[in-house]
């Protein structure tokens, strides 16, 4: 059985980003593992730009991104296996790898869980009607459109205003189908503000707040879909009910951490994030696994995958040469108006960005961090679901928290 | 001319083709719809029942009896999974303490396997179940089956002793001259001597069309949640005590480790009505009566199936009175499934009165290659012989090119997405198909050696591409 340092699994901006962090703290033993024919990960098929303003300071395009961190690290010895599905992850750092060559077995003195995420489906909302053709996830159908070059679709409507879904909203319109509108069930977009200016407003797309989509009809191919404005309570409103006529329905209503793996090993996994819950080293309940990107929490932006991963890497190798593993000291509990926190736990040892999300929009209005003798007040001009909020706590402060530390939002 | 005719590739018709063709008999299976098992065959609760519920003295009653007892052997011939998993039935009031016992004098007069249990002992061996439930009658003989598997075997098996199958191809008119039917179809015309009547919510329209105006069958519209297959919470099927309405809502393990959650029951006007509705969220409240902590937040899936009901209350297993020859497998709602097996058997022995001599040789199918069942080194061997099935294509439920290649290269096999998902199951987990769907097109085109942009999710209407990219522009 081979045995490496490192083994990260995931060859996208995450994975390769974790390979850089652990690479340039000493570690060179390190292998990438990616289920695809290369590296790039979801990049690969987000072919709009946007991308690498905060790492390059320059937008790039997806696959312009994912070539930029392959050439930080493509003269390094870090190696990569393509092709190749990590199939199970044993206590004892053992990786069962299943490829057309055969099935193998690493081991591992560290592991990074760089898998991605995977889109919400039209089950998990209990979508009703019929089983109609026509019903996709947006990301599906960039890939068959970006990758393949096909379209599911030549009248589109959009539930959801998630950023895949925005984007696909453009990227349908100029390859000549009608996108006739987006609907958001939450009376704020989930999207980016980029993205609803130059992907629904610039191409006069409407964007229905507080709507959602009711029903499919039509089989066996969609005719229509029943659009409903909703309650405070998110209920639809019978009379408001309208059907509108489309071929094609495209869903960008969430997406969720993978983490198979995790799961099997009974690794711990935090119902809000639904990823792993880790520490100020982004290291998961079982020693020696690291999670990051969205794996670990949902991003809106790949550069903060990339810091968060490269951070996660350099952890990795942090252990993997003196063993370090930071104690649960502090919990940090996500109170009113904060979705979830990420790293769940802390230590004292060193100063900590935390990552999160707030529920709701606010305008000038205060995150409060209070456990112990600490209670501070962070003033934020505004805050929106869509966008991940940072914020980082000095050792010092630290120091002063009790065992947990609630986090809010004060207006 | 054929010997006989069946309308309707569901799991009677399936089974009842299945059993002809282990005999010298010319047989042509007939359904309107893409697949086998795309009716009530594949959307119902999954369960063998043990038999415990029936009314005394009908149809329903001793053919669920015999075939609850066929199912071990039927899916061991056809090498697919049954599982003995066992029953609760739960009572929360006194009242349905009493209804539980008719059901356990039934299990007596019956011969049924069963075990009376405290509310606690019940806990102690199911701890999702809800704290009033008070008494439950446990029946360790219930099973579950992948009733579309069941079907897709038989069929299968079938075809390779020369059964011809024809699906996409609808009854549009019987006649019966002399001694033989006479059908027709939207592409052709059959003649046999015999006809099975196995049409499931239109055998009444079938039957008509020779004119026999015996029963009408209504859609009774049963919605379901699927839950992952992480979130197995409960070990055995949880039924409620039943009603006039039925089985009631039901919690019921999978072969594959998730749990369905459902029926609802509602009389629906349109044959074709499986829409899930806004009904379904009231499944809930019912499941909170015999259940606690159930994970309603790993839904992945829902759907609705039809129940073909008969205003005769009962299956109609028979020779038409008036029409020679005409065989009536009718009505068949739950315990259908796991009635199907004696059915099946009753029908091929007792109504088709031909005696058919057995085939000397008889081929048997091949098991499926389930990568995920076998040992490390099982996997090692398997990949070195095929290189197929190292190469994983559903992330989610780890299913493997060489497993998917497999089923769509075997008689009744696979010739759509829908196909492929019901057959080896990729797109049944997490994401719903979201990363597998395009590689399995791919996998699709290229094995059956067909453009892509004719491949279908069910059937013809349902092609996954509506032209390609810029064509339009």
């Amino acid at each position: 059985m081979k045995n490496y340092d490192l083994v990260i699994i995931g060859g996208g901006a995450a994975g390769m980003s974790a390979a850089l962090g652990a690479y340039e703290k000493g570690i060179k033993d390190i292998l990438i593992i990616e289920r695809d024919v290369e590296y790039g990960g979801i990049l690969e098929q987000c072919i709009h730009n946007g991308f690498g303003l905060h790492t390059f300071n320059e937008e790039l395009s997806g696959p312009a991104y994912a070539q930029r961190c392959y050439e930080l690290i493509k003269d390094t010895t870090v190696e990569f296996l393509y092709e190749t599905v990590v199939t199970e992850i044993k206590d004892d750092m053992t990786l069962s790898l299943s490829s057309e060559k055969g099935y193998d077995h690493i081991k591992a003195k560290a592991i990074v869980m760089a898998t991605g995420c995977k889109e919400r489906s039209a089950g998990a909302i209990a979508l009703q009607g019929k089983r109609c053709q026509g019903v996709y996830t947006a990301g599906c159908a960039q890939k068959y459109l970006n990758m393949n070059g096909y379209m599911v679709g030549k009248k589109v409507f959009i539930l959801g205003s998630g950023d895949i879904g925005l984007i696909m909203a453009r990227r349908m319109s100029l390859e000549g189908a009608k996108v006739i509108g987006v609907a958001e069930l939450m009376p704020y977009s989930n999207g980016l503000a980029r993205n609803i200016k130059q992907c629904l407003e610039d191409f006069n797309i409407p964007l229905y707040l507080s709507h959602t989509v009711t029903a499919v009809h039509g089989t066996p191919r969609l005719k229509s879909i029943t659009l409903a404005e909703v309650d405070g309570n998110r209920q639809p409103i019978e009379s408001t009910k309208q059907e509108i006529e489309c071929d094609c329905l495209l869903l960008s209503i969430g997406l969720i951490p993978e983490n198979n793996l995790l799961e099997d090993l009974k690794v711990e996994l935090d119902p809000r994030t639904k990823g792993a819950v880790v520490n100020d080293q982004l290291m998961t309940s079982h020693e020696g696994i690291f999670a990051c990107g969205n794996a670990l929490h949902v991003h809106d932006l790949v550069d903060f995958v990339s810091m968060e991963a490269k951070k996660a890497g350099a952890n990795a190798a942090d252990y993997i040469l003196n063993k370090t593993v930071h104690k649960h000291e502090i919990k940090s509990i996500p109170a009113n108006g904060i979705g979830y926190m990420v790293p769940q736990y802390t230590s004292k040892d060193q100063d900590v960005e935390f990552a999160f999300r707030v529920r709701n929009i606010y305008k000038k209005a205060n995150i409060r961090v209070s456990g112990g003798e600490l209670d501070k007040k962070i003033y934020k001009l505004s805050l929106v679901p869509s966008e991940m909020v940072k914020v980082t706590l000095t050792k010092e402060e630290l120091l002063k928290a009790g065992d947990t530390l609630t986090w809010e939002v004060v207006e | 001319m054929e010997d006989v005719i069946i309308v309707g590739a569901g799991v009677t018709g399936c089974l009842i083709a299945h059993n002809l063709s282990k005999k010298e008999c010319k047989v042509t299976v007939i359904d309107k719809n893409p697949d086998v098992a795309n009716g009530a065959s594949g959307s119902n609760s999954a369960i063998v029942h043990s038999g415990h519920d029936p009314k005394s003295g009908t149809n329903k009653c001793k053919f669920n009896l015999l075939g609850n007892r066929m199912y071990p052997d039927l899916c061991k011939e056809l090498k697919i999974a049954y599982k003995e998993i066992g029953a609760f039935v739960v009572a929360t009031s006194p009242e349905e303490e009493k209804t539980l016992d008719g059901l356990i004098q039934n299990c007596i007069d019956r011969d049924v396997p069963y075990e009376v249990l405290t509310g606690e002992e019940a806990r102690s061996e199911e701890p999702n179940l809800s704290d009033d439930v008070t008494k439950a009658l446990s029946l360790p003989s219930t099973g579950i089956v992948t009733p579309w598997e069941v079907c897709i075997a038989a069929m299968e098996e079938a075809v390779d002793n020369g059964t011809t199958l024809k699906l996409n191809e609808e009854v549009k008119a019987i006649e019966k001259k002399d001694d033989r039917f006479i059908v027709t179809t939207d592409k052709g015309v059959y003649e046999s001597k015999y006809l099975v009547d196995a049409a499931g919510v239109y055998a009444d329209k079938i039957a008509g069309m020779v004119g026999i105006e015996k029963y009408h069958i209504t859609a009774r519209r049963g919605e379901y949640y699927i839950l992952d297959h992480k979130n197995q919470f409960v070990e055995k099927i949880i039924y409620p005590v039943p009603s006039d309405k039925g089985k009631g809502v039901l919690a019921v393990p999978t072969i594959h480790g998730n749990v369905l959650l459902g029926p609802n029951a509602e009389f629906v006007e349109d044959k074709e009505d499986n829409e899930t509705t806004a009904a379904l969220p009231g499944l809930r409240k019912d499941l909170g009566k015999t259940l606690k902590n159930i994970p309603f937040q790993h839904i992945i899936h829902t759907y609705a199936g039809l129940r073909p009901t008969g205003d005769t209350h009962d299956f109609v297993i028979e020779e038409d009175d008036k029409v020679k020859n005409f065989i009536h497998v009718s009505c068949i709602e739950s315990p259908g499934l796991a009635s199907s097996p004696a059915i099946a058997k009753y029908v091929c022995e007792e109504l088709i009165k031909e005696n058919y001599p057995l085939k000397k040789e008889y081929k048997r199918r091949k098991p499926h290659i389930i990568m995920n069942e076998l040992s490390d080194d099982e996997k090692a061997e398997m990949i070195k012989k095929d290189k197929d099935y190292g190469k994983i294509i559903c992330r989610c439920e780890r299913i493997s090119l060489g497993e998917i290649k497999d089923v769509i290269h075997r008689s009744c096999g696979a010739v759509s997405i829908n196909g492929v998902k019901k057959r080896c199951r990729p797109g049944m987990g997490t994401c719903q198909g979201g990363f597998c769907e395009p590689q399995i097109l791919e996998i699709l085109a290229s094995e059956l050696g067909v453009d892509r942009s004719t491949i279908c999710k069910n059937g013809p209407g349902s092609e996954i591409f509506v032209n390609p990219a810029k064509e339009d522009l």
